[in-house]
């Protein structure tokens, strides 16, 4: 019948490697949608004087994320900058995340109509004032489901960190196959934790929306 | 920061005629897979739509399977998890089928969401005019499908090749990144050699997005 070399000690392995994947989506979206948020805004708000900016992250968007990540890698041995390889994943996926997340931004800030925001100046709120408590609320409503969607995206994409050495869930499952030779068993827990980690992400985002809804 | 690296780029510059054809196998990998991958979505939405739960199901699973995990692990699925039944898929068949599976599963999502903004009387219209179910299917709803999941379809197809990129972890040598990485383990010029594949892949996509303008210019115009 059916009998598997697969021991707790290897589920734990590869926890803990989901751990990291987890990690590793966390930093790059806190890097990313702080500096989306920024870029986004600049790009919505001075679209002529950013226009480089917004070439260059295009960059990040046009060429595989392996490439990013052999590149950055090499970077960092050549320059002599001796980044741990978790940093340098985490700061590769972090561009790539704000290269997604300014434009879902951008997208959010060019949403909200002209007249709120002269309605809003004529009722005698600064461009500041204006700016927090008219335009982003209002803006991150049409961002949110984009901004979920990046991250998630980004939460699969860790996946490819295991070329510059890092021992992350998908690795974590491969030397665990090398090892016990049963590779659909150990995919399928793989799989199955990925699908868990972007469901439960999926759900939160939708809840967070329907929160939003019942207040407007 | 202090360099003692000197760079070498006329060693990566010999080997660009082997790097060009590597990004035509890469170009040849992603167009099949898109090709295919909107055949298969297409099925997808039929079924999504079908009266038999089986049917259903199946599209329901794929869509959310595709969606819902890396592809490098669907890649892996294919290439070492059929490995173990005994199906040996080359590298190149594992990784177009992945992308493929990929592909669909993404498509059939927009053109799901494509297909709710084409209102069903043009379909009664179609076929109060004699039109027959397939007939209204063909000539009326996917031509303005095309349409609306034109731009979300050229999105999907610089992500498939972007994605080409996954085979040299599988061990696929002649695409692109495969033929980089096998210089790279020659020479050891690793920022030289990838740093030439990036500026490829990026022209390459932009020539995507170009073609895809071009396209849209000459068959969407009234």
């Amino acid at each position: 019948m059916f009998s598997t070399d697969f021991s707790a000690s290897d589920l734990q392995f590869m926890l803990a490697g989901a751990w990291v994947t987890l990690r590793l989506t966390l930093w790059a979206m806190l890097i990313g949608t702080l500096s989306g948020a920024l870029f986004g805004l600049l790009r919505a708000t001075l679209p002529r004087a950013t226009a480089p900016l917004g070439w260059f992250l295009d960059v990040f968007r046009s060429v595989p994320l392996l490439i990013q990540f052999v590149l950055f890698n090499s970077f960092n041995s050549i320059a002599g900058i001796n980044w741990t390889p978790f940093a340098i994943g985490c700061l590769v996926l972090g561009i790539y995340c704000a290269s997604y997340c300014t434009e879902v931004i951008r997208g959010g800030v060019l949403s909200v109509p002209l007249n709120v925001v002269r309605a809003a100046r004529s009722l005698g709120l600064s461009y500041l004032q204006t700016l927090r408590y008219i335009v982003l609320p209002m803006a991150a409503r049409v961002s949110f489901p984009g901004w979920v969607n990046v991250n998630l995206g980004v939460l699969k994409d860790t996946s490819l960190v295991l070329w510059i050495g890092i021992i992350e869930l998908l690795r974590a499952s491969q030397s665990i196959v090398t090892r016990i030779q049963e590779p659909i068993l150990v995919l399928c827990i793989a799989g199955a934790m990925y699908y868990g980690m972007s469901w439960g992400m999926a759900a939160l985002g939708r809840r967070v929306e329907q929160g939003w809804q019942e207040h407007d | 920061m202090d360099f003692d690296y000197s760079f070498r780029w006329n060693v990566a510059f010999k080997a660009l005629p082997d790097m060009l054809a590597g990004s035509w196998v890469t170009i040849e990998t992603a167009v099949l897979s898109m090709v295919l991958g909107v055949l298969i979505a297409l099925a997808l939405t039929a079924m999504q739509s079908a009266p038999q739960a089986l049917l259903r199901g199946v599209a329901a699973t794929w869509v959310s399977v595709a969606r819902n995990t890396p592809a490098l692990f669907q890649i892996y699925m294919l290439y070492f998890g059929l490995g173990a039944l005994d199906i040996h898929l080359s590298s190149w068949f594992a990784l177009v089928a992945g992308i493929t599976f990929n592909n669909a599963g993404y498509l059939a999502e927009n053109f799901r969401g494509g297909l709710k903004a084409i209102p069903h009387t043009q379909v009664r219209a179609a076929r109060s005019l004699g039109l027959s179910g397939f007939q209204a299917y063909r000539l009326i709803v996917v031509p303005q499908l095309l349409r609306i999941v034109f731009y979300p379809m050229t999105n999907q197809m610089v992500w498939a090749i972007l994605m080409t990129s996954l085979g040299v972890v599988v061990g696929l040598n002649d695409d692109l990144t495969g033929v980089t990485q096998a210089y790279n383990v020659l020479t050891f010029r690793t920022f030289e050699f990838f740093a030439i594949a990036a500026v490829l892949y990026y022209l390459i996509a932009k020539g995507v997005i170009l073609l895809a303008r071009l396209l849209a210019w000459r068959l969407f115009r009234y």
